[in-house]
C-alpha cells in the first residue's frame, strides 16, 4: 500500500475513531517504506526492502488503557481493532499514571520530505554501491558498507479531536575501508534527508585515504591527551547527555543530573560556558518532526545554553505531577559550533590525537555518566599541527559532562550519525583535553 | 531489536504504542492467542508455493521460512503494573541464490499470490545483486529430512500462566524489594515463543517450537545525605526453558555470600537480597586499582565468555562480514591453520553447543535446515575450530554447515550467529570455597555489568553487581567502583582454576545484536566459577559538577 495522504489518513482516521465507544481513543497511523543494500569483501552480500503500514488504536476507560494493532484496512478489520482495544482495555489493571489524551494542537509545516528519496530505486541503491566498490578497486582497499532510506508517513487522530500529520525521508550510509593485509582500516559515515545528497564515492574516498593512512600504526603509552574528535566520534559521547535528560529519572535522585535532597542541577552551571545544545525541528540541516508521538507539539527547546543546564524532558505525567511544561524529549540535537574546519583544529594542535571514530560505549557509572569504549578505524597523532602518524587504538574511560569541562575549541558543525543509536545529529568537531585514554588496543 | 529499543522498552512509561514502533515485535495480540497454533499442512502448503515459484523463476537453490513469533512483557515498578504487552508477528521469508547470488524477500500476506510474488522478487534481487559479486555463492551440501519437527523440552508453558499470576509475582518481588530497603525497583518478565516452519529445495519440511523466558529487576538505592545512588540487578540468567524456570527448588541454590541459582531462579528471595546489597555497595570500600586475581561466578563469566570466545570466532566476523560495524576477528584463518594458536591455557576447553537442554539457543535444526550438534572451539587452550554455515563450510574444508544460521525473524534474511559457546568444567573436584581459599590478593564477582570490547576482540572491560574482596584465601567484605581491563589471550591463558560440573551453570544474553539491519539472538554460555591470575582491576568512580 503506497503512503497515504494528508486527506486519506484524515479520512481513514475519522473511520476507525467512529466505531470507539470507549472514554477515550486515540489513534496512531504509520506507513513506512525501506530499502537497504549491504556489502563486504567488495561485494554485495545482502539487500532487501520492505513496507509495512501499521494502525494502532488506543482506547481508555477510566485510567484503564488497552491497546490493539492491525496491518488491515478493509472497514471490517478497523472495526475489529478498536473493540479489541476496548476489551483490552477492560481486562486491564488501572494505571494510576494515565493521563488523559491532549486535545487539538497547533504544529508547524515540518519540512522533512524529499521527493527525490522516496522515489529511490534498486538501481539507484546498487549505483550508489557500485561507486563505493570502484574506490575500493582504485586503491586496492576491502570494502564493507551499508545504505539505507526510508520514507515515513506518520498520522495521528484523538477522541478529543487532536490530528497530526506528516512525512518524512531519510537516508544513513556507513563505510568502512581496509587494507588487503588488514592491518589499516578508515571509516566514515553519512546521514541525510534527501538523497541527491549523498556522495557514495566521496565518502568511500575519505574512508580508504584513512585506512591507507593508518596501516603503520605504533603504540604510544595509555594516559590524559588532548584529543580533536570528529563529529561521529563525539556524537556516541554527546548522546548519552541528550538520552540522559528525563526529569523524572533526575527528580527520584538517580541521574547524572540528580542533586542530593531530590533537587536537581537544572537551572546550574555543568559544563563549560561554549556548550549550546539545542532542538529544533525546523532547522533546514537536521528537520525533524514537529509534533511528538503522542501529540505533543515539538518547538524549539534549548538545554543547554552557556554551559547551564536549561530545561529537562518530561512525560505528561510527570510535568502534571510537578506543575510544569511537558516538554517532550528531542528527535535531533544541535551543539553550536565555531568557524574552523577539522583540519584548521588539527593546524592550531601542538600535541594530541585525532580520533575518527568510537566504538562499543558502554555506561560504567550512571551517577557521573562515566562511559567506555574504544578508538576505531583512524586514529592518528598529531605534532606542530601536522598529522604525524598513525597510532593503536586506545580504550577510554571518560564521561561527556567531564569532557566537555575540558573544551579547548569547537570546530564548524556537520550533520552525522550515532553509530550506536542511528540517530542524527549537528555537532561540530572538537577539541578536548585531558580526555582518559586507561589501555592500549591491538585492534584494527 | 536493537539495545536502544531495548533500554527504550524497559524505559520509564512505555507504551505498547511505542512497542509497536520496534521493528520485528510485531502487533499486539489478545493473550490467549499465543496459545493457538498453525497447521503444519498448511504451512507446508505455503512453503511449496514460494519453492515452486522461485524454482520456475531460475533459482537453483531456495529456502522458506514461515514464522510466528509470539512475545509477553510483563513491565512493573514499585507497585505499579506499567505494562502488559502482548506481541504476534507472523509472516514467510523466502531466500534464493540465483545467477551465484543471493536474493531476500518476504511477505506478511501469505495467500498463494502475495507469496509467488515474494519468490520472484528474491529471484529478482539475486539477478540485480549478482553483477556485483566477486564469487557465487557456494552452499555444502545438506540433505533433506523430509516431514520432521522438533520442541523444546519444557515443563510449563509460560503464556499459558495467567497474566495475574506473573503480576502478582512481579509486585511481590517489588514489595520485598522495598520493604528490604530499595528507593525503587523496575521488574520484569519476557516470554518469547517461536513457532518456525522451514523448507529447502534440498527436501526438508521441518516444525520447531521453542520456548524462552527472563525475569528481570533493577534494584535502585540512594544515600540520601551524599546523593550517591547503587543499583543491584537480578543475578537471574534468560533461560531455554518454560515457566517452570521460575518454580525454585533447595537443590537448585549454591548458599555462598549471596544465593546462587541453578537451572531453576528464586525471585523473591534474590530481590530480598538485592535490596539489602544495594544499600552494602553505598558503604562498601572503593577498590584500591591494581592487579588481582579473580574468582568470577557463572552469573558474571558468560558475559566475558560471549564477547571474548563467542564472537570473535564466529567466522561471518574473520571473514570481514561484518567489518563496517561489529568489526572483525583477531582470530584470522592462519592462526587456526597453524594448530597451534595459544588461545588460553590448558585448562580452557569450549565447546560449541545448539542441543543443550535449557539453553537459549536450543534448537532440532538451525535456520537453514541443518541438524544441530557440538563442536569443540578451543580446546585444551588451542583453536581448533569457528562457528560456520552453509556457504562458509568450504572455507575451513568441511563436509557440512555447523548449523549456526539464524534469522531473529520471518522478515529478516538468516545468516551467522553465535552457537551457545561454553567453557567446560574442571576434570578435578574443585568447590567455590576451595577456589577462594587459594587467593592472597583478590576479588570475587558475581552477576553481569558494564562490558566494552574493541571490534577484534582484544581489549575488553568489565564490571559486575556484586563485588567482594579476598584477602589471605578468605573474603573480608564488599567494594565497588570496580572493573577490569584485560586482553583476550593474556586473560585466557592466566585461567588457573575451574570449578567442577556441580557448580556448572548457563547465563546468557537475550538481545545480541548483530548485524545491518541489525538483527538480536538469544545465546547462553556456561561455566564453572573459575580463577584467572593477575588481572589489572581499575576504580570507575569519578566526580561532576
Amino acid at each position: 500500500m503506497p503512503l497515504l495522504t494528508q486527506d486519506e489518513a484524515q479520512a481513514l482516521l475519522k473511520k476507525v475513531l467512529s466505531y470507539s465507544k470507549a472514554d477515550e481513543c486515540e489513534i496512531n497511523l504509520t506507513g513506512t517504506i525501506t530499502g537497504n543494500i549491504r556489502y563486504a569483501r567488495n561485494s554485495v552480500s545482502t539487500s532487501g526492502g520492505i513496507s509495512t503500514n501499521t494502525l494502532v488504536v488506543s482506547s481508555a476507560y477510566g485510567k484503564k488503557l488497552g491497546v490493539a494493532t492491525i496491518n488491515e484496512f478493509d472497514d471490517a478489520s478497523l472495526e475489529k481493532v478498536v473493540r479489541r482495544a476496548e476489551e483490552l482495555a477492560k481486562l486491564a489493571p488501572e494505571n494510576p499514571e494515565f493521563v488523559s489524551f491532549l486535545g487539538p494542537q497547533k504544529y508547524a509545516e515540518p519540512v522533512m520530505f524529499v521527493p527525490a528519496t522516496a522515489a529511490i530505486t534498486p538501481k539507484q541503491r546498487a549505483d550508489a554501491v557500485a561507486q563505493s566498490l570502484q574506490v575500493a578497486k582504485d586503491t586496492k582497499t576491502v570494502a564493507a558498507g551499508f545504505m539505507e532510506d526510508t520514507t515515513t508517513m506518520n498520522a495521528m487522530m484523538n477522541s478529543k479531536g487532536l490530528f497530526a500529520y506528516n512525512t518524512s525521508t531519510g537516508v544513513n550510509f556507513s563505510i568502512t575501508m581496509r587494507t588487503e593485509d588488514g592491518k589499516g582500516s578508515g571509516y566514515a559515515t553519512r546521514g541525510y534527508n534527501d538523497f541527491t545528497k549523498l556522495d557514495t564515492k566521496k565518502a568511500s574516498q575519505i574512508a580508504a585515504d584513512k585506512g591507507l593512512k593508518s596501516a603503520t600504526a605504533r603504540a604510544i603509552e595509555p594516559g590524559k591527551y588532548t584529543v580533536i574528535l570528529e563529529p561521529a566520534a563525539a556524537a556516541v559521547l554527546l548522546e548519552n547527555i541528550f538520552f540522559g535528560l528525563d526529569a523524572r529519572q533526575a527528580d527520584e535522585g538517580r541521574s547524572f543530573l540528580s542533586q542530593p535532597g531530590g533537587k536537581t542541577r537544572l537551572g546550574e552551571k555543568l559544563v563549560d560556558e561554549r556548550v549550546n545544545m539545542y532542538s529544533d525541528p525546523l532547522n533546514p540541516e537536521l528537520p525533524t518532526s514537529t509534533w511528538a508521538g503522542d501529540g505533543r507539539p515539538q518547538e524549539k527547546v534549548s538545554w543547554i545554553e552557556k554551559g547551564v543546564i536549561k530545561n529537562l524532558t518530561y512525560s505528561r505525567y510527570w510535568a502534571e505531577k510537578k506543575g510544569v511544561k511537558a516538554i517532550p524529549g528531542p528527535d535531533g540535537v544541535i551543539m553550536e559550533g565555531g568557524t574552523k574546519s577539522l583540519e584548521e583544529l588539527i593546524k592550531g594542535t601542538k600535541k594530541g590525537i585525532l580520533v575518527t571514530r568510537l566504538w562499543y560505549i558502554r555506561p560504567v557509572d550512571p551517577q557521573t555518566l562515566l562511559l567506555t569504549g574504544l578508538t576505531r578505524d583512524g586514529t592518528f597523532y598529531i605534532e606542530n599541527g601536522e598529522i604525524k602518524f598513525p597510532i593503536k587504538n586506545f580504550r577510554f574511560n571518560e564521561s561527556p559532562v567531564i569532557m566537555l569541562n575540558n573544551l579547548e575549541e569547537l570546530g564548524k558543525v556537520e550533520r552525522t550519525v550515532s553509530v550506536e543509536s542511528n540517530v542524527n545529529y549537528l555537532i561540530p568537531p572538537m577539541k578536548i583535553r585531558d580526555f582518559t585514554f586507561s589501555s592500549l588496543s591491538d585492534a584494527v | 531489536m536493537k539495545r536502544r529499543d531495548f533500554l527504550y522498552l524497559t524505559g520509564m512509561g512505555t507504551t505498547a504504542a511505542m512497542l509497536s514502533a520496534i521493528p520485528g515485535m510485531g502487533r499486539p495480540i489478545a493473550p490467549e492467542r499465543a496459545l493457538e497454533t498453525v497447521d503444519v499442512a498448511l504451512k507446508k502448503q505455503m512453503a511449496d508455493v514460494a519453492l515452486n515459484a522461485a524454482r520456475a523463476k531460475g533459482a537453483t537453490y531456495t529456502d522458506v521460512r514461515i514464522g510466528r513469533y509470539l512475545n509477553q512483557f510483563v513491565i512493573t515498578r514499585e507497585d505499579k503494573v506499567q505494562n502488559i504487552v502482548n506481541t504476534e508477528s507472523y509472516g514467510l521469508g523466502v531466500r534464493v541464490v540465483a545467477q551465484g547470488g543471493w536474493g531476500f524477500a518476504a511477505t506478511d500476506k501469505l495467500d498463494k499470490d502475495s507469496i509467488a510474488k515474494a519468490a520472484e522478487l528474491a529471484v529478482a534481487i539475486a539477478k540485480e545483486n549478482s553483477r556485483l559479486l566477486t564469487e557465487p555463492v557456494q552452499l555444502a551440501p545438506q540433505k533433506g529430512y523430509g516431514e520432521v519437527s522438533w520442541k523444546a523440552p519444557i515443563e510449563k508453558n509460560a503464556f499459558e500462566v495467567p497474566i495475574k499470576e506473573k503480576v502478582d509475582l512481579l509486585l511481590g518481588v517489588n514489595a520485598e524489594a522495598m520493604k528490604g530497603g530499595a528507593d525503587y525497583i523496575n521488574s520484569f518478565l519476557f516470554m518469547v515463543n517461536e513457532q518456525k516452519y522451514f523448507a529447502s529445495s534440498d527436501g526438508s519440511y521441518i516444525d520447531q517450537d521453542i520456548h524462552r523466558i527472563w525475569p528481570t529487576f533493577f534494584i535502585t538505592k540512594i544515600d540520601a545525605a551524599t546523593g550517591k545512588f547503587e543499583t543491584r540487578n537480578a543475578l537471574s540468567a534468560p533461560m531455554g526453558m518454560g515457566y517452570e524456570y521460575l518454580y525454585a527448588r533447595p537443590q537448585d541454590k549454591i548458599q555462598g555470600v549471596t544465593t546462587l541459582y541453578k537451572g531453576r531462579y528464586d525471585m523473591l528471595e534474590d530481590a530480598k537480597a538485592g535490596a539489602k546489597q544495594a544499600g552494602e555497595k553505598i558503604k562498601a570500600k572503593s577498590v584500591e586499582p591494581g592487579k588481582y586475581d579473580l574468582i568470577l561466578d557463572p552469573s558474571h563469566l558468560w558475559l566475558t565468555i560471549h564477547e571474548s570466545t563467542g564472537h570473535p570466532t564466529e567466522l561471518d566476523r574473520v571473514l570481514g562480514y561484518e567489518a563496517n560495524f561489529a568489526g572483525t576477528s583477531f582470530l584470522t584463518l592462519d592462526k587456526w591453520e597453524s594448530k597451534k594458536f595459544n588461545y588460553g591455557s590448558k585448562l580452557v576447553n569450549i565447546v560449541a553447543d545448539k542441543t543443550q537442554v535449557g539453553s537459549l539457543g536450543a534448537v532440532g535444526y538451525d535456520d537453514e535446515g541443518v541438524k544441530c550438534g557440538q563442536w569443540d572451539v578451543i580446546k585444551d587452550g588451542t583453536l581448533v575450530s569457528y562457528q560456520a554455515i552453509r556457504d562458509q563450510a568450504h572455507i575451513l574444508g568441511l563436509p557440512a554447515s555447523q548449523g549456526c544460521c539464524y534469522a531473529d525473524n520471518w522478515s529478516s534474511v538468516q545468516f551467522q550467529r553465535m552457537a551457545n559457546i561454553s567453557l567446560q568444567p574442571g576434570k578435578e573436584k574443585k568447590s567455590i570455597d576451595d577456589l577462594i581459599k587459594g587467593v592472597q590478593k583478590g576479588i570475587y564477582i558475581i552477576g553481569d555489568g558494564s562490558f566494552s570490547i574493541d571490534q577484534q576482540r582484544y581489549n575488553f572491560q568489565f564490571g559486575g553487581q556484586l563485588y567482594y574482596e579476598i584477602k589471605d584465601g578468605k573474603i573480608v567484605g564488599a567494594l565497588k567502583d570496580v572493573a577490569y581491563q584485560s586482553n583476550t589471550q593474556e586473560f585466557w591463558n592466566s585461567c588457573v582454576g575451574i570449578a567442577d560440573q556441580s557448580d556448572y551453570r548457563l547465563g546468557g544474553s537475550f538481545f545480541d545484536g548483530k548485524g545491518q539491519p541489525q538483527q538480536v539472538s538469544a545465546v547462553s554460555h556456561g561455566s564453572s566459577t573459575t580463577r584467572f591470575n593477575g588481572v589489572n582491576v581499575i576504580n570507575t568512580s569519578r566526580k561532576i559538577g
